[in-house]
């Protein structure tokens, strides 16, 4: 037993180990090692299309985890005085919402926004006072940060629930009581108590988003984001630059995702 | 027109609470004066809890009224009810220290209190508490007992019409209960604000209060002084809760003038005040109620005049320092307590398991009560 779960974890952080071991390579073959260096991450850092797709991603991350976060959260919020069947219904929906695989994100997302382009853009166009010089609605920031966001709004309701859940409802009376007004309890108790789900909410948004390769793919119209130039690259034969850029969204990842875990962790322990 | 001085600073007006079917409080009628130290006792579910959310704004009551000051307050929310709480298990703010905690309720004020008054006013609330210094600590660097002054003086900063306190003593070791019991009535008296405490723990009750209100099943069974509940207790739940009692069921065989006679298991009679609520007929089913202390356990029956006497047999003998509590048998009454005081025991002498002896009381020591 121990012996199967070893080979698992083997199976399933040495490829990660050898590309993070890889972008120190001195050399620029992949799959030989020939010294310390690293050139590799100043190659990556230095390389304009690297650094385009690096803003690309940042921007999609910041904006769809700022969405994420404050649709959510209100969401969170609202449905505290939702009760029975409606309540049980958006649970359903919001585990659905995390489950479905991306891919089916992806193309629902995509065709739904061109649809709603193929519609709107004539309309705007017959609409636009100056003739020619009609914006047209098209697939880019816009429809990254909406699929991004929509899907990490799942996550941050979920997140922002379970820490509303874990909340003690007398501090609320308490505060009532010692005459705050329902505003100045929610922004002095409610909103401190749970801050830490939130900011969670947030970081794992982000994260999900400056990852994801699937929904983004399908998406992303002529926006290059880092997940896209890093498989469209592959294609050229993996180079240790490539680990490079790989090691460091690795390095990313996992502070945010232990900050997060971090937060939730004391949350829980304090409540 | 009644005065501002004798108008009731509270007063519930046949408040009922409803959760759906479930019947929380009904009926409620209670008028709490100004300054008195009231507690609501009762048993686990009686609606003791029900009662002070209502008198706090928690909860509207379903029928009838809630009044603070002789105004009618059913919809005025808590945040503009000038009472304050003492919740069960403290609800202080965790994401605060402890002098945040006590500034809270200057804080929500409008206008805002000058920052170098809400600091004056913490540092003297933390000394009347007896936690002086103890303000920038943060709330779980406190011990119970601690926890527990800081919610006091954080109730107190707004200097509220009505302290409710909702089993505030619950959760302390019983040494520090004692403390804090003391502590708080001192508070009372010193501070002059009325005080509402909830508890099923009568000690505490008739220790600490002016007046007490017994609850059962969601309605008021009996509001009255420590001294009247035990001496005048309506029926044998009241008696059964405050105070120690010995109850004797049997048949009411002569009653006149609220004064009767109850005849139980063995032609064994018990005379005394009657204090049916409901009205008591001949041979009516009733309960006599004895107290332990009321009964003198002797070696003879020295046979006096207005005094019932019947043999029995010591079971156990638990010696209480100031008293003994004596179990005795008898083969109709079954067993009951007696209660001797250190004279008795040294005009008697003292009594052993296996012992017989004879039990005796006064005439009219009894109580006939309700057998509810
Ligand atoms: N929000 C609620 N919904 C439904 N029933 C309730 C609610 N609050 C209280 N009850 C019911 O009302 C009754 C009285 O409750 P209450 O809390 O007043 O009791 P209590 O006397 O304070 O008891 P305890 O000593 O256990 O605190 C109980 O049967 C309880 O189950
Ligand atoms: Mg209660």
């Amino acid at each position: 037993m121990r012996l199967y779960a070893l080979a698992v974890y083997l199976f399933l952080y040495i490829p990660i180990a050898v590309i993070a071991l890889f972008a120190f390579n001195a050399g620029r073959h992949a799959s030989q090692f020939e010294g310390f260096s690293t050139q590799w991450f100043g190659k990556a850092l230095s390389n304009p299309f690297v650094m385009e797709a690096f803003r690309t991603s940042l921007t999609v991350a910041l904006a769809s985890a700022v969405l994420a976060t404050l649709c959510g959260t209100m969401a969170a919020l609202a449905l505290q005085s939702v009760g029975g069947r409606l309540r049980a219904a958006f649970d359903a929906l919001i585990y659905v919402a995390v489950m479905v695989p991306g891919i089916v994100i992806g193309i629902a997302t995509l065709i739904a926004l061109v649809t709603v382009f193929n519609w709107l853009n004539p309309v705007l166009a017959a609409l636009w006072p100056l003739g020619a010089a009609a914006p047209q609605f098209s697939l880019g920031y816009g429809s990254l940060i909406l699929a991004h966001g929509l899907f990490s709004m799942a996550l941050v309701i979920i997140i922002v629930r379970a820490r509303i859940a874990g909340m003690d409802r007398s501090l609320i009376e308490a505060s009532a009581d010692l005459g705050a007004t329902p505003w100045g309890t929610f922004r002095q108790v409610t909103l401190p108590q749970i801050f830490p789900g939130i900011l969670a909410g947030f970081l794992l948004s982000f994260t999900f988003s400056f990852d994801d390769f699937i929904i983004a793919f399908f998406v992303a119209g002529s926006k290059t984001t880092l997940p896209i130039y890093v498989f469209s690259s592959i294609r050229r034969g993996v180079t240790p630059e490539i680990n490079a850029i790989g090691t460091m969204v690795l390095a990313v990842s996992l502070v945010l995702l232990i900050t997060a875990q971090g937060l939730l962790q004391r949350g829980r322990r304090r409540a | 027109m009644e005065t501002p001085q004798t108008q009731p600073i509270a007063e519930l007006r046949d408040a009922s609470k409803h959760y759906g079917a479930v019947v929380a409080a009904e009926g409620l009628n209670l008028a709490i004066q100004r300054g008195e130290f009231l507690s609501f006792l009762g048993p686990s579910g009686c609606g003791k809890t029900t009662a002070l959310r209502m008198l706090a704004g928690f909860e509207t009551p379903t029928r009838g009224d809630v009044l603070l000051d002789g105004q009618r307050v059913n919809d005025l929310p808590p945040h503009r009810r000038p009472v304050n709480m003492v919740f069960q298990h403290y609800a202080l703010f965790p994401h605060m220290t402890v002098a945040d905690n006590i500034a809270y309720g200057l804080r929500q004020r409008r206008p805002r209190p000058p920052e170098a008054e809400v600091a004056a006013a913490v540092e003297r609330a933390l000394e009347r508490v007896r936690l002086p210094g103890y303000g920038p600590r943060r709330i779980w660097e406190m011990s119970g007992g601690q926890q527990q002054r800081v919610a006091l003086a954080r109730a107190l900063i707004n200097q509220p019409k009505i302290l409710l306190l909702d089993e505030p003593m619950a959760a302390l070791d019983k040494n520090l209960r004692r403390d804090m019991q003391i502590e708080l009535q001192t508070l009372q008296r010193s501070l002059g604000i009325t005080f509402v405490l909830v508890t099923h723990d009568q000690e505490e009750a008739l220790s600490m209060s002016d007046r007490i209100c017994i609850m059962r099943g969601g309605r008021i069974v009996q509001v009255g002084s420590p001294r009247d509940l035990y001496d005048r207790p309506v029926n044998r739940y009241v008696a059964d809760f405050v105070g120690k009692s010995n109850f004797f069921d049997g048949r009411v065989s002569r009653v006149g003038g609220g004064a009767g006679a109850l005849t139980a298991a063995g032609g064994i009679t018990f005379a005394g005040p009657v204090s049916c609520t409901r009205g008591v007929t001949e041979g009516a089913a009733a309960t006599a109620s004895l107290r332990p202390e009321d009964i003198a356990l002797r070696r003879r029956l020295a046979p006096a005049a207005g005094e019932t006497g019947v043999p029995v047999q010591v079971r156990t003998r638990i010696f209480l320092g100031e008293h003994t509590e004596y179990l005795v048998a008898h083969p109709d009454l079954g067993d009951f307590l007696i209660l001797a005081s250190r004279q008795a025991e040294a005009a008697e002498g003292s009594f052993g398991p296996g012992d017989t002896g004879f039990a005796a009381w006064r005439d009219g020591a009894a109580r006939i009560l309700d057998n509810d």
